[in-house]
């Protein structure tokens, strides 16, 4: 029974590992960049939550809706003139400038909010905290649910955009080959613009799920990033359902482990992201030169 | 009137900079016997970040490669040193052979890392680290998360103590430096320059770049580990979420991004820019980290090789010739 249960809560916290792996995915899909700051401006849209719930007096899931106008402008704006620059100068300036980025966001959040530990748990009412029962030892907690439920949402609502919207053919294009986009009339710039903005609003959608489902702090993105990123890496590059596979799998991972010692938890995660690299799935994904996007889902 | 160039490896700058470099090394090497415990202490730690400041160098700013995760080899040496002096190895034999141990652990994750290009090498050698630092925090024998000490060293008297440990590090940075002169120097250096200069360039003219990529990066696992180990005895206590913290890799970037990525001088310069802003600016807490950060990506973006261009203003000033440059000479 303790299998199953753990099984349970670990597809549902994948689910919250595909959220923080979204964006991750879609900037690497269409830009090829990493952007090491993305677990911070998670942790940035958690405290914009946080601060529009407890100032506001709304549900944590309205003021979620309500900072994404927030998060989609910061997200353009720093497209716009952290990363556009960097881009033009190299394949590792990106890489820096958003090392960079992340130190600095994090310290500011420490800065201005203190290392207090919050969370919005509290905040959230019954859905956070209660539950289906199936028998003694297992419950299938609401949240945990909605949150799958929102992870599929929004990368199956991404998938269709991709797929059948002409801004999703432009994305696609400009990421397969931005010169040959632009000779048609499409500017990289506008595309990468908007593909950051979407990555962040999905990044603090996922922060504010991480605030709602356990607790954070400014010190919290970088433990988020490693983990989108394993989810990346074990569901293979540019697939947004391998994405979903993905975080599913690190969730799986990391509760199985926990139910043989609580200490194994985050360390049996990191195994499994180490045995699919070593395997010759790894091998095969990175051995090649960087392939265009393939969004259909291979 | 023809004009005639000739092919030189050093001139007059190189060699007044070359003897600069040798008298200074025979000045730090009587620090200990002219000043007192403390600034050798403090000496001791400006040499460990010249170390980790030319090893990261050398990983990004000639073979290309971006790491976040060098701590597993600072952490991998220190704890290697507490484990060899458990088993009864002369504490400063253990630091001595814990940079091998980092260098075969680099030679062991190669396979695995360098399959990985770009962001996905950064973060990939950072889940490395932090599943090492994972699995020594389960080793009570090592101390477990609480952090462990290095016993041995305080039997002796605290100055002789110090002044042993920075003759180490001394002699590690050489030792360091030197490899990393004679790598540029030879066949392989001029290949390493072309990969820093474009990686698919050098590769369609036939250099091969992967044996390159291996060599340099065991040879910063091996400088990493000697960081890490010299740490331990500079401190004489460590703990695994400090010593594997990713805070390593952000003073790393920070050293070489302002001293000047890709080149031989800069990392000296950024880890002497370091040192003196972590003596005047550490109290400051979050802000100085938010510096930290900013200047980094100032320098990224506008000032890319950093303050050694400034220095050298497109004149070809070298401290160690590990290039070659044309100069024009009068005709005959």
């Amino acid at each position: 029974m303790t299998w199953a249960n753990a099984i349970i809560q670990g597809v549902l916290l994948g689910g919250l590992y595909a959220l923080f792996a979204c964006g991750l995915s879609l900037m690497f899909g269409v830009m090829r960049i990493i952007n090491l700051a993305h677990g911070d401006l998670a942790v940035l849209g958690a405290f914009v939550v946080w601060l529009i719930a407890t100032q506001g007096h709304v549900s944590p899931f309205i003021a979620t809706v309500a900072c994404l106008p927030l998060m989609i402008l910061i997200g353009y704006g720093l497209q716009r003139t952290l990363l556009s620059r960097s881009l033009r100068s190299g394949e590792l300036t990106p890489l820096l400038t958003t090392f960079g980025l992340a130190i600095v966001v994090q310290n500011a959040l420490l800065q201005v909010f203190s290392a207090d530990v919050r969370g919005l748990g509290g905040l959230s009412g019954l859905l956070a905290v209660d539950g289906w029962r199936l028998g003694d030892q297992l419950a299938v907690p609401y949240l945990g649910v909605t949150i799958l439920a929102v992870a599929v949402a929004v990368l199956g609502g991404l998938q269709l955009v991709l797929q059948r919207t002409a801004f999703g053919r432009e994305m696609r294009a400009t990421a397969q080959d931005p010169e040959a986009a632009a000779l048609v009339g499409i500017p990289a710039s506008q595309v990468y613009a908007r593909a950051t903005a979407i990555a962040v609003a999905t990044a603090a959608i996922a922060g504010a799920f991480l605030a709602i489902h356990s607790t954070f702090d400014p010190s919290s993105g970088p433990t988020q990033l490693i983990f989108a990123f394993e989810a990346v890496v074990i569901g293979g590059l540019g697939s947004l359902w391998g994405t979903l596979a993905g975080g599913v799998t690190l969730g799986v991972a990391q509760t199985i482990g926990a139910v043989i010692d609580p200490q194994y938890s985050i360390l049996a995660g990191h195994l499994v992201f180490l045995i699919v690299l070593a395997g010759p799935r790894g091998w095969l994904v990175f051995s090649r030169r960087p392939r265009a996007w393939q969004p259909s889902g291979r | 009137m023809a004009a005639f160039w000739s092919v030189k490896r050093s001139d007059t700058t190189s060699h007044v900079g070359s003897g600069a470099l040798a008298l200074a090394v025979v000045g730090l090497a009587v620090v200990p016997q002219v000043w007192n415990a403390s600034v050798v202490q403090q000496l001791t730690t400006l040499l460990i970040l010249v170390m980790l400041a030319a090893m990261w160098n050398a990983l990004s700013g000639y073979a290309g490669l971006v790491s976040v995760g060098q701590q597993s080899f600072i952490g991998f040496g220190a704890y290697t040193t507490i484990f060899l002096t458990q088993q009864g190895v002369a504490p400063y034999l253990a630091v001595a052979l814990a940079p091998l141990a980092a260098a075969g652990l680099a030679i062991c994750l190669a396979p695995l890392v360098l399959r990985l290009r770009g962001g996905q090498f950064a973060v990939g050698t950072w889940v490395v680290a932090e599943a090492i630092a994972l699995m020594v925090m389960l080793d009570h024998g090592l101390g477990g998360g609480t952090g462990v000490s290095l016993r041995g060293l305080n039997v002796l008297p605290s100055h002789i103590r110090r002044a042993y440990t920075y003759w180490l590090a001394l002699a590690f940075v050489v030792l360091l430096l030197g490899l990393l002169f004679l790598l540029l120097r030879s066949r392989s250096g001029a290949a390493l320059q072309a990969i820093r200069d474009d990686e698919h360039a050098a590769a369609s003219v036939g250099v091969r770049t992967a044996p390159l990529k291996l060599a340099i990066y065991v040879l910063a696992g091996f400088g990493c580990g000697a960081a890490g180990a010299l740490t331990l005895a500079n401190t004489l206590f460590i703990q695994p979420r400090s010593i594997f913290g990713v805070h390593w890799s952000a003073f790393m970037i920070f050293m070489v991004l302002v001293g000047g990525l890709g080149t031989f001088e800069g990392p000296i310069v950024g880890a002497v820019v370091f040192f003196a802003i972590q003596n005047w600016f550490s109290d400051g807490g979050p802000w100085y980290l938010i510096g930290l950060g900013a200047v980094a990506v100032a320098f990224a973006l506008f000032l890319p090789r950093g303050l050694w261009s400034v220095v050298s203003q497109g004149r070809q000033i070298q401290l160690l010739p590990v290039g070659y440059h044309l100069s024009r000479r009068p005709t005959p």
